[in-house]
């Protein structure tokens, strides 16, 4: 099992290059000079001779590429063009919201998806089963920036039930951090919902066909034990790994969501940059973004091992 | 990973694929609405009302009524008129976009699959390195370096969502290699490429297919996303994104600029996401 878990983290190496030679990349996509770019409007030449001497720009590629690097390893990703800040002290700053953020979607997502997927499964082919269908097709296919401006109209304009935007830090006061991250939390949690609720009623499906399951019913168990104990417990080991697919949407829905919500956080903070041409910040947003996400997906592979007795036990 | 056998099969069963997607209602209805929109992009400069581009500081934030039917804008365009060119943009970077994914991404899922070895270690990290980075995020850093514009848009989320492609043709071809009829091909001495066209491709297409009609709805939701951030279409131009990007500013003064366009993105999607599902149970040879 070790071996397995070992075996998985060190495929995760060579993607990881692979993904650093692209966000190195994207500054080689800039139209012309990338000094010339990043040095703005000005213009300066004591800026751009800085700057040259700093992207160590009159080395050859590799050599670029191989110092980016080792400053990387140093958790150094470079210094904010607009801000003077080091990348890495932006990202730390605005990361906790967005996890908060992320965290509440995440639960919402875990509300919604896995009872409704199982309720479906369990029904399948009745009225309940069709309901959800379509309640998870129109979730998936609602663009959830649109979701979002409208419950500002409804719930924030019309109702006065909950603040349309801004961000109050849990520490400082947590109902109020709560009550203003809610309707963001729903809007990134209800695709995600949407999509989680398919996959366990598929999984679940699947599961519920098994012998096992016939002979738990033939034993003359309740219908509600076969489903919850029985097929729900076989049906987590695939959906776990979609769990860990879906993070990596949960980061991206992040960015438009802050962004409808004017939320102080990393998608905040990406977009901002994209504005301001501060290209340090987007990569090392993007950079952040991808680890997190491999990371993810790693976690998801690990408890798929250890949740796999056949695995588990190899 | 779902197995499909309809590709080079004898028309018989396609038929029957046709007619189970006939019997499915949500996919006809899914079919119908991407058909509509099809007609309303192609016929834009007839169907809609007013010049979409022309400001007029006499309507500006007009309420839905008998002239503007669906209000006017922050510049006094007729909301309606907008959304109606506003299809061709969404439409445009849907199926642009996906065939850009479809076309690079098939030949190396297929280079992968048949030939292995190196060739499919080097495109299957490179793929996978592409899938680490959230589709949006990735778009959104390529659409920054390359700089806003629908055809930049276009290229970002064609490259995002290229490594999908990869993979599912990889697998394609990796079980179509072994078959008896591509060892047939071998042996009286046909060429690699030719059996990659011959005879592994057909194979690979229903799954193709499905996954590009799925696939175009995510793309006209990450071009309405980019626009919608200010890195799609540019305005004055048109499209759903950058429509509801001015309008975020308007949700109290005139949430009709809201409202239409975002009713717009997600009959569209849904209409490819249903035509995908019934596609997907047509083509599949498995039962549900």
């Amino acid at each position: 099992m070790l071996r397995l878990i070992a075996n998985r983290i060190l495929m995760a190496i060579p993607t990881l290059i692979l993904v650093s030679m692209m966000i190195f990349g994207l500054q080689k996509m800039l139209p012309g000079d990338p000094v010339l770019a990043m040095a703005g409007e000005d213009q300066n030449p004591q800026v751009i001779a800085t700057l040259r001497l700093k992207y160590h720009l009159d080395e050859p590629v590799p050599t670029q590429y191989l110092l980016w690097m080792k400053d990387l390893l140093h958790g150094n990703l470079g210094t904010s063009l607009r801000t003077d800040v080091p990348v890495t002290e932006l990202i730390a700053q605005k990361l906790p919201v967005t996890l908060q953020l992320a965290v509440m979607g995440m639960i919402i997502a875990v509300g919604i998806g896995l009872p409704a997927g199982i309720l479906a499964a369990a029904n399948k082919g009745r009225m309940l089963d069709y309901g959800a269908n379509i309640l998870a097709l129109s979730g998936m296919s609602i663009p959830n920036f649109w979701l979002g401006l409208i419950l500002i109209f409804v719930v924030s304009v019309r109702w006065h039930l909950l603040p349309s935007s801004g961000y109050v830090a849990p520490s400082e006061d947590f109902w109020l951090s709560m009550k203003t991250m809610l309707m963001p939390a729903f809007v990134l949690g209800a695709a995600l919902g949407a999509q989680l609720m398919r996959h366990t009623r598929s999984a679940m499906l699947s599961v519920l066909q098994a012998d096992y399951i016939r002979t738990a019913r033939a034993k003359g168990l309740l219908r509600a034990t076969v489903v919850v104990k029985h097929a729900f417990r076989n049906a987590l080991i695939p959906i776990i790994t979609v769990l860990a697919l879906l993070f990596g949407e949960l980061l991206a829905g992040a960015v438009l969501t802050e962004q409808v919500f004017t939320i102080p956080g990393f998608g905040k903070l990406v977009v901002d940059a994209v504005f301001n041409r501060d290209y340090a910040v987007v990569q090392g947003v993007v950079l952040v973004t991808a680890l997190s996400f491999t990371a993810a997906n790693l976690l998801a592979d690990v408890l798929y091992i250890l949740l796999n007795p056949r695995l588990r036990h190899s | 990973m779902v197995i499909f056998s309809i590709a080079g099969s004898p028309p018989r069963k396609r038929r029957r694929g046709l007619a189970k997607f006939m019997k499915n209602r949500a996919a006809v209805v899914g079919a119908a609405i991407v058909a509509l929109m099809f007609f309303i992009a192609i016929f834009a400069p007839w169907l809609a009302p007013f010049d979409p581009i022309r400001a007029s500081f006499m309507t500006v934030r007009k309420a839905p009524d008998a002239v503007h039917w669906l209000g006017t804008d922050e510049l006094g365009r007729d909301v309606l008129s907008r959304m109606i060119w506003g299809a061709r943009a969404s439409l445009q970077a849907g199926v642009v976009s996906v065939m850009i994914a479809v076309l690079i991404g098939v030949p190396l899922g297929l280079l992968a699959g048949y030939f292995g070895k190196w060739v499919d270690v080097l495109i299957s990290r490179l793929a996978d390195a592409l899938l680490s980075i959230p589709f949006l995020i990735l778009a959104i850093a390529m659409a920054a370096f390359l700089g806003p514009s629908l055809t930049n848009a276009m290229i970002a989320i064609g490259v995002s969502a290229m490594p999908r492609f990869v993979r599912l043709t990889r697998g394609q071809a990796l079980s179509t290699k072994s078959e008896d009829y591509v060892e047939g091909a071998r042996a009286i001495g046909l060429g690699d490429l030719r059996i990659i066209v011959r005879y592994i491709l057909p194979n690979v297409l229903p799954p193709i297919i499905v996954q590009a009609s799925l696939t175009v709805a995510t793309a006209i939701i990450a071009e309405a996303s980019l626009s919608f951030l200010g890195l799609g279409q540019l305005p004055p131009a048109p499209s759903w994104g950058s429509m509801l990007n001015s309008a975020k500013d308007f949700v109290e003064q005139a949430p009709w600029m809201s409202i239409y366009p975002g009713i717009a993105i997600f009959v569209t999607v849904l209409g490819f996401n249903l035509l995908g599902d019934g596609l997907r149970d047509a083509l599949d040879s498995r039962e549900h």
